[in-house]
């Protein structure tokens, strides 16, 4: 009832540009589901597509992991640590995001490259050599990935009410105690979505990819950069790569919606 | 793809309004030559038939971009009263839009393969004629750490060997090459385009890549370039001819000799390409 009476005064104002948004979003896809040839669907979809397709989804997977395991502690350090210079740190953590990812993938190759920083050291002392391997792909996935995740963490650790962990801490929990059993859960929602735009961002991932870790078939080749390949020669197959992508990226996350994130929608 | 396209737009919006000062130049000093000599004293020399003025807009191939700047230059130095203008980008979308009737004057190509899509259509009706040739180099970062040798050290799977896709140009003519040598290389990456693979070889991330020589020329002192005998297994012919419904056809057929003539062959051999 009550439900009802607020349903009928959805505001025109917010209302048309919604749908004008959803328009927006949506009528590229359209455009690209119209131009799929699916008679010739079987004949473009090759081994290497599965190939590639299966490392995508590995890779943006693991990237997605280490996204968690070093964006947790850092959006915690960004919204809970008294730590000096807070606010330029967090502008910092956005920096991927504002970079081109080819920029990104240089700035990898500068650092973590045979010749880099780093890369040298790690070349020299265990001949690791990152660049045109599947951690690389990784790496270079969960370096432009991080931040979404980051940001969504700390967003929803700065509006969860600090006085629960105090309460934790006066009957006696540690901080990682407290950091496991009362902050973490508080901010579940804002850690899962933080994980999807991660994994989304990093399954999409191509400048930084193909810039940092090469294409090579069944190495390095994922699927943005099997799209962008065949778009050279062959635009229909390259819809094709593009449709499968997104169908199994939207099953994913649809599916993961259902069984994970029980709350009202 | 998209993002060439947009940099040899750039590049000639860049290029256009830099004419446009140097029409400006020029007219200045025409009307003030003018001043100077005095009113009313004058034939107009426009009576000379072979003359060419007038804008001569040239369609050509992106990696034609720093050679035709400059040939642009010297044809209005050489016909005053001309303006070259260019649309640089890939050979194939330019045959594109000459085929949905673009108003173009000359089309140079980087591949006689994407020429044949213009003459097909009746689109260019001349023969066309090959001005310069491309052949592929081996690049190595300086010093050449990695002592690559020839094409045989491509084989090699404990060095890191960078290539251009097969669905690219540049891909497609190392294939080629590599066949002519019986080598089966061993690459670590396939990249998208030449620009990607000369980043890896100037980074030092890669012991060697085959590019073309022009754009070992172009990458400067990062890269060092290697000759092998094989690369005359894959030339790449760059074709030109003007367009049949050339707005200006009496300018075009300059521009296509003065491309064609012995200044222009100086300076595509200063850029690295060879001469037919």
């Amino acid at each position: 009832m009550t439900r009802n009476r607020v349903r009928g005064r959805l505001p025109v104002v917010l209302v048309l540009p919604a749908v004008a948004g959803l328009a927006f979003l949506l009528v590229p896809l359209a455009g690209l589901l119209i131009r799929t040839p699916w008679t010739s669907l079987s004949t473009l979809l090759s081994a290497e597509v599965g190939e590639a397709l299966r490392l995508s989804l590995i890779c943006a997977s693991l990237a997605t992991v280490l996204c968690l395991f070093l964006g947790i502690p850092l959006a915690w350090l960004l919204a809970r640590s008294g730590l000096p210079g807070r606010g330029f740190l967090r502008a910092l953590v956005t920096v991927p995001l504002v970079l081109p990812p080819v920029v990104g993938g240089v700035a990898l190759l500068l650092v973590l490259g045979r010749r880099g920083l780093i890369g040298e050291h790690l070349d020299a002392w265990f001949g690791i050599s990152l660049p045109f391997t599947t951690a690389g792909v990784v790496v270079a996935e969960a370096f432009v990935a991080m931040p979404f995740l980051v940001i969504s963490v700390e967003g929803a650790l700065r509006a969860a009410d600090p006085r629960f962990e105090e309460a934790a801490a006066t009957l006696g929990a540690s901080k990682w105690l407290t950091f496991r059993r009362v902050t973490l859960p508080s901010v579940l929602p804002g850690v899962v979505a933080g994980t999807v735009l991660c994994w989304a961002r990093a399954l999409g991932e191509f400048g930084a990819t193909i810039t940092f870790a090469g294409n090579f078939p069944g190495e390095t080749t994922t699927m943005p950069l099997a799209v962008y390949l065949a778009l050279e020669t062959d635009p229909d197959a390259a819809i094709v790569l593009s449709v499968v992508l997104l169908l199994v990226s939207v099953g994913v996350l649809a599916g993961l919606r259902d069984r994970w994130i029980s709350g009202p929608t | 793809m998209p993002i060439l396209r947009m940099k040899a737009t750039r590049l000639a919006d860049a290029q256009e309004a830099w004419n446009m000062s140097k029409i400006v130049n020029r007219v200045l000093v025409a009307s003030a030559a003018l001043v100077l000599a005095g009113c009313g004293s004058g034939p107009t020399p426009s009576a000379d038939p072979s003359k060419v003025t007038g804008d001569v807009t040239v369609f050509a191939a992106a990696s034609l971009t720093g050679t035709f700047t400059q040939l642009g230059e010297d044809f209005e130095a050489a016909h005053p009263g001309t303006r070259v203008r260019f649309n640089f980008g890939g050979s194939s979308a330019l045959a594109q839009q000459l085929n949905q009737g673009a108003p173009a004057d000359v089309f140079a190509s980087a591949a006689p393969a994407n020429m044949k899509q213009v003459t097909d259509t009746k689109a260019i009706t001349d023969a066309p004629r090959t001005f310069v040739r491309n052949t592929l180099q081996i690049a190595v970062p300086k010093g050449n750490p990695g002592k690559i040798a020839g094409l045989a050290d491509f084989a090699d799977a404990g060095r890191k060997i960078a290539l251009c896709a097969e669905q690219v140009p540049c891909g497609a003519a190392a294939k080629k090459v590599f066949e002519a040598a019986k080598i089966t290389p061993a690459p670590d990456t396939l990249e998208q385009d030449v620009k990607a693979v000369l980043t890896k070889v100037s980074l030092g991330e890669v012991d060697g890549a085959l590019v073309y020589r022009t754009d070992v020329k172009a990458a400067g002192d990062e890269v060092e370039g290697i000759t092998f005998a094989e690369a005359s297994q894959a030339v790449n012919d760059y074709p030109i001819a003007p367009v049949a419904k050339a707005p200006n056809a009496a300018a075009a057929k300059a521009f296509v000799e003065f491309v064609l003539s012995d200044k222009g062959r100086a300076v595509f051999s200063a850029a690295g390409f060879e001469n037919p």
